[in-house]
Formats: structure tokens, C-alpha cells, sequence
């Protein structure tokens, strides 16, 4: 049985599946109730200074969009860092630290930028014996504008200055939590990196309106007529998730620094996803948050499950095995080529294939042969997009086929070449290096 | 009489008032607005979808099914409508099984095909309890056309026609417009006097005169119409019942079907209907299987339908089958009647041949037996009876015992069209009815606007 045991920056826990620093980690009840489930750990939800408490709007606070069904894809929120006592959260911290030593609880942290306000949170974290800390310098709403979250995360000196602040104040690991609303990861990454972080975590929630109200025509979630920008998570983001992690992974200055990765995961699938592109555990909020904690067992046992058909003893054996596989577009091989082919045993003949390819493609899908309804890939028209594989209701029914090296592709009447061959070199690029003229 | 499932004889009042309202209340009950969007997100929207080749209408289904899934019902209503004005009961009464849910790719997918006809049942519902009228008459245009049989196919075609400005008279030979929708079809498959309310609503449109009490070649004739009318569409349906060719068949308790179906559907009070303890229906179409099934919910003890060839070839489809053997109805095969068994001139029982396919064509065998019974109800077919159409020279052309037409309705006469079940070519489905309704009206417009005169 594969072994799933986790050991990030230290930190260790059962498995890598870590609840996100969220609503289902803002008590010790919640938290509590997640550890019994099997959850690996947590990230505790923000904490922020000593003072009067933080106020949330007590209406809705959260917006979805749906797929089929209804099921939730992405979900938004307006809720803001912990409002409770800070005394309160800490001394739950402790508590259930110590009834759960075999469990991971890093504390999240949002205070004001300046040093003495770290200075003063960091001993008391600390006391509670948290296994680590994450700074929460992502959140895109109500926090941002008061120069905390993502205020912080889109300035990449101040989060080099914060980190520093937090390695001189405490022997804890400590986690820089990344924004996505910035224009390249890599930067906070690098910054985080050089104010000498244990490890970043990403991604937070995207800046988004789910939805207008058409009857009110005000932004959802409403309040009172009004609506304001939320973060954005779940399924949806998962694939925005997945590029940063790579970015950040494969980025040189950065290569090597430990990721625990965030966004939309839901399944074991999307947790090997994540960790297959380097990222050394999974946190998880929104699919909890849609259908409770107990989804952990299938994810747990998914993981294992796929680790033991295919070979990998522990989580080691296949973290960042993606990662070398990521480059730039520029580096991919252009004489490669691929061709849909329809499994006419599993075409249900619903026709999607056809309409999309003629409609907004390529024109390489039949519709009716000898007069029969029929969908067939003309060769010579397929360039290989994968737009029909990917509307296609049947999975599995559409597959992109690759040509063997010699074979002739039918839209170019061009035998496939074996040689790898990028755009750096190509004929039409006017940056590839010319052939010195005979 | 008061009865009991298990009294002898024809008898009311079998069940207590309870069981007759539950035994026929909706055989389907509308999605609510829940289902109808878990059951619409189903659909994939396929190209030039097969479940819209299937129907005789054309109704754009995916389409529709997306305006629900949009929450857009009232939209979903029009698309419907648009093709199908009478929308509504075929959503009822349509053998999906056979026709778009058949074609559903998920049926070819998972077993398990979209409910369309539910879901067309769900936005012309809401559609038509809002009273929401899609369509207006264009300016009139002094054209006057003649509707024989308010029918399915009488009722589509004054619809269209009355849209593009025509005045159209309607002749209805019984009390109420709907033909089958209100006279025949099984009582659970259409609640609510719905097909009155239909009616009302495709005649709201305006510009249609209902005639009722007025049957062709007793109140009206062709002659007078075609020489009073621009055009004349005939939509009057199968008036003839076939025979059992059995001896002793007019004993008493030896019935049609489809005066029986239709007393029922009339009926104020269920439970003042008689009906037998032990029912033998003679048939396997759809009529066959209404009869037998009412039969049963009416308190009949034993019903029992007899067709004469196999499972495979009866008209009615695998659910309506289904539909009746779950009732508690018993469907015997290879199986013709010889002889009505009577005692003192009524039906005590059957006698019934065992047939077999001998080289290509059914046989009898001379094996009998006797089911005994109370009540026989004929259900093998209807027939048209030319006799009111050709009262007047010339006649029009009939083939294979219906009237001949072309693919748009049109007769050998000069300014008649036909449709519905009377034409040759109909397949006795409400939804085929309305299509041929629908399509002679496009003909019978654009001959007017070609000539000024069809």
C-alpha cells in the first residue's frame, strides 16, 4: 500500500491534504470535526491583531456559478479574515493542537505591514505549539483596502519585507500565500524566496463578480442593493492554479522552493495533478465547503489506490515528475502530429463534434455519409485542435491520435519527420538563426 | 348497481370514489421546477438532433429544452408551439418511447433518454396558464376556408390558417371540438378537460367559427362547400369500427372500443360507468391497450387483451405494453376470436383460435378455447367511411380505404386538401395529424396567395 504520509517544510501529517485556511478551519470545532474525518491538517483561518473584532456584512456571502446539474464550479466570497477573539482562536489553537498531535495546524496571519505588528502576533502563535505559520497576503477583498492581503501580495518588496520580519521573529515555518491577481507569479514567488520563506502556497482567491441580479441589476453576492468584488474558487480555478504552481516550479530563481498547492482542487486526481507539477501537499476549501469533509476518504484512498497501480511508493516518488515536462511554446515540437479519431462504438452520434469543427473550426468533422448521420474525422482538413475531444459527452469516444514519424499527414501531403523540431528554428521565424546562403 | 371488483355482470361503482380519482388521475405528473432543470440539463443539444428528425412535427427540441434550462419556459412554450400548436396534448399523448425519446442520443447512450416529452409538457404548461398567445393574425384577407373535424388535424390547420389572415368555419359533428384528443386517448394520459382548454387556447387566435352538431354529408356537403369556400380541409378522421367477423358478436356486452373509451372520457361520474367483471379486448394497438387499462381502473377483475399475432407485431409500443401488464392487464398472443359465447343474448364468454404464421400468412390452427367473460370490446382498427365525402360526384380519390394526398394534403379534388387519420398515410398519432393539419394549411395559403384562389 502506497504511503502517503506528508513531511512539508517539517511539517508532517498523515496525508497531503490539508484544509485551506478558510471558513471550515475558523474554529476548533470545524476543525475538530475535519480531523475526524481524516484531513491532514489545517491551515487555521487568518488570524489578525489584537482589537476590536473584525466585522463581516451579515448578508449573503458567497456567489456561485453552476454546470449541469447545478453542480457548483466556482464559488465566490466576501467574508473577511476571522472575526473572532483573537484569545479565543488561540486558545483553541492550542487545544486542539495538543488533542491532535499527529495532525498539521499552521496559523494564518494577516496584520498591518509594519514590523512591530508581527513582532507582537508571532510569540503568540507560537506559544500554541502551531506547526507553522502562512501569511495571508492573497485576499483580494475588504482586507486589500486597509494595505493588508493582496495589497500586500502585489507589492513583491513588501512581501520580501514581511517574510524577513517573520523568519527573524519566529524558529516557525513560515508559508507566503500568493495573490493570482497579479500579472506574473513569479515575482511574489522570487520576493518570498528572497525574505527567506520556508515555502509559498498559492493560489488565493481570484478578484471576480459570480453574477449580475437582472431584476435588481446589482453584482452577486447583494447586499442591500450592492455588490462587491469577491474571491473566486474552486474547480474553476483549478487550471489558473495549476500554471502558477508550474510557473513557480520550474521559474530558476525559485525551483526547488517547497509549494503547497491551492485552487479548485476537488478529487485525489486534481491533488496528483497538483503535486505531479511540484507542489508538495494540497490544500482544499471550496470542495469541503460544497459537499462536507468526509470527501477526504475518497481522496485519500484515490491517491493511494493510483500510487499503487502505478508503482509510486510514496508521495516522493512522484512530486514535480510533471514539472520538466512544462516549457514554453516555443520549445514545442512543431513536426509532431496528431489526428482526432472517433470510436464509432462509443459515438453516440449527438453530432457536437461535427457542428463545433464546422462551425468554428477547421471543417474536418463529417455529419452525414451516404447519406447516414456519421461522424468522421477528414483527415485531410484536421489539424489536430482537440475541440472536438473536448465537447464530446462520451469520454473516450474522440482520441488524438499521433502520426508515426514517415507516415503521410493527409492536410499537409507531407511525410511526418522524426527530427524534434521547434519554432526557435523555423523557417518562418525571423528570430531563428539563418542558414548561412551556399 | 352497486358492484364489487368481484360482481358478475356489467356493473358501476367497482371502487370506492378514491380509488376511481387515484386509478385516473395523471399518468405522468408535470415535472415541477426542479426536475424540469435537472431533467433539461440532461440534454447535450445535439446537431441537427435525431430526437427532432423523429418528430413528425419537427419541434426543435434541444432548443426548447434550453430555453428551460435558461429559465426561459415561455420562450421553450413558442419554440414548441412554433412547430406544434397543439403542443400541449402531444406532450400528453405522444408515444415518445417511439418517437423523439427513442432517437435521444442518451437512449443510445445510457438506456435512459431525456424526458422531452415531459419537459414540452412543463413550458407549454406554464405558457398556456399564463394564457400567453405567440402569435397574431396578419390583416384579413376576405378568404374563406371550410374545416371539416376539429380534430388534432382540423384544429392545426385552422391555427395556421387563421394566422395568415383567412377567416376558417369549423364543422364538428359531435357537441365539442378535440376529435380524439377529447373523444378518444385513455382518460390518465389527459386530466383536467385539458383538450377543452387546448382548444380554447389554438382558438383564441381568432378568426375560427366552430360549428358543432355538424357532420359532412348529413349537415354539410362537399359540393356546397367547395362552391361557398375558398378551400375546404378535410380532417374528419376514422368514423367506421372494423368487425370481429366472429360468430354471435352482436350479442349484448359486445362493444367498440372506442365508444367505450370515449363514454369515459365524458363521463361526469366514473363510478356510473359499468363495466364488466371479466373484460376481453380484441386488438394490440393503442386503442386496445386505452380500453384494457381503463377496464382495470374501472374495477374489472380480469382484463384480458387477445391479438391475434405476436408481441412484436403489435401496433402498440413496448411501454403502452408495459403500461397494461403493470396495471394487472393479461396481453395473449396468437389468439383470434371465433365465437362470442352468450347466454340469454348475453356475452358469457369467448372462443378463440390459436393462429401461427404458415408460409407468410397467419393461419388459424384449430386449437380453441373459451375465456369466460361479461364484456368484449372491439379494438382491431378503424376505417374511414367515404360515404359523406362522395355523396356528391366527382369523388374523390381514395386509396387502401383513406383519402388519397399528396405530400401537402393535397386531393384529387380541385380545393380540398386532407389530413389526420383519414388520409392514407396516417399513422393514427395525434402529433402526425397536427403536422398534416399544419402543412395543407401552408399549402392551401400559398395556393391562395399564388392565384388569389386555390
Amino acid at each position: 500500500m502506497a504511503d502517503i504520509r506528508n513531511n512539508f517544510v517539517g511539517i508532517k501529517s498523515p496525508n497531503p491534504f490539508w484544509l485551506a485556511s478558510a471558513p471550515p478551519t475558523d474554529k476548533a470545532y470545524n476543525v475538530v470535526r475535519a480531523f475526524k474525518a481524516g484531513w491532514g491538517g489545517v491551515v487555521w483561518k487568518t488570524l489578525g491583531e489584537e482589537g476590536p473584532p473584525i466585522v463581516n456584512v451579515n448578508g449573503p456571502r458567497y456567489g456561485a456559478i453552476w454546470g449541469a446539474d447545478r453542480r457548483l464550479l466556482g464559488l465566490n466570497n466576501i467574508e473577511l479574515i476571522t472575526d473572532r477573539d483573537l484569545q479565543t482562536n488561540l486558545r483553541e489553537i492550542k487545544q486542539v493542537k495538543r488533542d491532535w498531535p499527529d495532525r498539521a495546524i499552521v496559523v494564518s496571519i494577516m496584520v498591518p505591514c509594519e514590523e512591530e505588528s508581527w513582532k507582537a502576533i508571532l510569540p503568540l502563535v507560537e506559544e500554541t505549539g502551531a506547526d507553522g505559520i502562512e501569511l495571508n497576503f492573497g485576499c483580494p477583498h475588504g482586507m486589500s483596502e486597509r494595505g493588508m492581503g493582496s495589497a500586500v501580495g502585489q507589492v513583491p518588496e513588501y512581501i520580501e519585507m514581511v517574510t524577513r520580519w517573520c523568519k527573524q521573529y519566529t524558529r516557525m515555518p513560515v508559508i507566503v500565500k500568493l495573490t493570482p491577481n497579479i500579472t506574473d507569479i513569479r515575482y511574489p514567488a522570487r520576493a518570498a524566496n528572497r525574505g527567506g520563506t520556508d515555502a509559498v502556497s498559492l493560489i488565493n482567491t481570484v478578484s471576480s463578480i459570480t453574477s449580475v441580479n437582472l431584476d435588481t441589476f446589482s453584482p452577486e453576492p447583494s447586499i442591500d442593493g450592492k455588490g462587491s468584488h469577491g474571491g473566486y474558487c474552486g474547480p474553476a480555478v483549478k487550471p489558473i492554479a495549476l500554471n502558477m504552481v508550474a510557473e513557480i516550479a520550474r521559474d530558476p530563481e525559485t525551483r526547488g522552493l517547497p509549494i503547497s498547492g491551492i485552487g479548485g482542487v476537488t478529487t485525489w486526481r486534481d491533488a496528483a495533478e497538483f503535486l505531479a507539477l511540484g507542489a508538495g501537499n494540497v490544500q482544499v476549501c471550496t470542495a469541503a465547503m460544497t459537499y462536507g469533509f468526509k470527501i477526504v476518504q475518497e481522496m485519500i484512498e484515490g491517491l493511494k489506490n493510483w500510487m499503487d497501480e502505478k508503482g509510486h511508493a510514496d508521495l516522493d516518488s512522484f512530486v514535480g515528475r510533471a514539472t520538466p515536462n512544462v516549457t514554453d511554446w516555443q520549445y514545442l515540437n512543431l513536426n509532431y502530429v496528431a489526428k482526432a479519431r472517433i470510436n464509432q462504438d462509443l459515438c453516440i452520434k449527438c453530432g457536437r463534434c461535427h457542428i463545433v469543427c464546422e462551425d468554428t473550426s477547421h471543417q474536418a468533422i463529417t455529419s452525414l455519409v451516404d447519406g447516414v448521420r456519421h461522424f468522421e474525422v477528414i483527415e485531410e482538413e484536421c489539424v489536430g485542435c482537440n475541440l472536438c475531444v473536448n465537447v464530446c459527452p462520451v469520454e473516450g469516444c474522440i482520441a488524438m491520435e499521433p502520426l508515426a514519424a514517415g507516415v503521410i499527414d493527409k492536410r499537409t501531403q507531407q511525410p511526418v519527420s522524426p527530427v524534434y523540431a521547434n519554432w526557435t528554428t523555423h523557417p518562418n521565424n525571423p528570430m531563428a538563426p539563418k542558414v548561412a546562403a551556399e | 348497481m352497486v358492484g364489487s371488483p368481484f360482481k358478475e355482470g356489467i356493473v358501476g361503482e367497482r371502487l370506492s370514489p378514491g380509488e376511481y380519482a387515484l386509478n385516473f388521475s395523471d399518468l405522468h405528473p408535470p415535472l415541477d421546477h426542479h426536475e424540469a432543470l435537472v431533467e433539461a440539463d440532461r440534454c447535450y443539444f445535439c446537431y441537427d438532433a435525431p430526437c427532432m428528425q423523429a418528430c413528425p412535427t419537427s419541434i426543435d427540441i434541444p432548443l426548447f429544452i434550453r430555453q428551460i434550462a435558461t429559465g426561459n419556459p415561455v420562450g421553450s412554450a413558442k419554440t414548441i408551439f412554433d412547430q406544434n400548436i397543439l403542443g400541449g396534448m402531444c406532450a400528453r399523448v405522444c408515444p415518445t418511447e417511439t418517437l423523439c425519446e427513442e432517437a435521444c442520443v442518451r437512449e443510445a447512450a445510457e438506456g435512459k433518454p431525456v424526458q422531452i416529452g415531459r419537459l414540452q409538457r412543463y413550458s407549454t404548461d406554464i405558457a398556456m396558464a399564463q394564457n400567453r398567445q405567440f402569435y397574431e393574425r396578419v390583416a384579413p384577407t376576405g378568404k374563406r376556408i371550410a374545416v371539416i373535424g376539429a380534430g388534432p388535424a382540423g384544429l392545426a390547420a385552422a391555427h395556421r390558417l387563421a394566422r395568415y389572415g383567412h377567416d376558417v368555419t369549423v364543422f364538428e359533428a359531435r357537441p365539442k371540438a378535440g376529435g380524439l384528443n377529447e373523444y378518444g386517448i385513455a382518460a390518465y394520459k389527459t386530466t383536467d378537460d385539458f383538450a377543452q382548454a387546448e382548444v380554447d387556447y389554438v382558438t383564441a387566435i381568432g378568426g375560427i367559427t366552430l360549428e358543432y352538431g355538424r357532420a359532412l354529408g348529413r349537415d354539410v356537403h362537399l359540393a356546397d362547400l367547395t362552391a361557398t369556400y375558398d378551400a375546404v380541409f378535410l380532417g374528419m378522421g376514422l368514423a367506421g369500427v372494423n368487425a370481429l367477423r366472429a360468430e354471435g358478436e352482436d350479442a349484448a356486452g359486445v362493444e367498440n372500443a372506442v365508444d367505450f373509451i370515449a363514454e369515459l372520457r365524458q363521463a361526469e361520474d366514473l363510478a356510473a360507468l359499468p363495466i364488466g367483471r371479466r373484460v376481453v379486448v380484441i386488438g394490440g394497438g393503442m386503442t386496445a391497450i386505452d380500453a384494457a387499462v381503463q377496464s382495470k381502473l374501472l374495477g374489472a377483475e380480469e382484463v384480458t387483451i387477445c391479438y391475434r399475432r405476436g408481441k412484436e407485431h403489435m401496433n402498440a409500443s413496448e411501454y403502452e405494453q408495459e403500461l397494461a401488464t403493470s396495471k394487472g392487464v393479461t396481453i395473449r398472443h396468437w389468439l383470434q376470436p371465433k365465437r362470442v359465447v352468450a347466454q340469454f343474448g348475453k356475452v358469457a364468454g369467448i372462443e378463440l383460435e390459436y393462429t401461427a404464421m404458415q408460409d407468410g400468412r397467419l393461419a388459424r390452427t384449430g386449437e380453441t378455447f373459451v375465456i369466460s367473460c361479461d364484456q368484449i370490446f372491439k379494438a382491431i382498427g378503424q376505417t374511414f367511411v367515404p360515404v359523406a365525402q362522395n355523396g356528391s360526384a366527382p369523388a374523390i380519390a381514395l386509396e387502401g380505404g383513406r383519402i388519397q394526398a399528396d405530400a401537402e394534403g393535397r386531393t384529387s379534388m380541385p380545393k380540398v386538401w386532407a389530413g389526420g387519420d383519414c388520409i392514407l398515410g396516417g399513422d393514427d398519432l395525434t402529433v402526425s395529424a397536427v403536422a398534416q393539419g399544419r402543412d395543407a394549411a401552408e399549402s392551401i395559403h400559398r395556393a391562395l396567395a399564388s392565384n388569389g384562389r386555390a
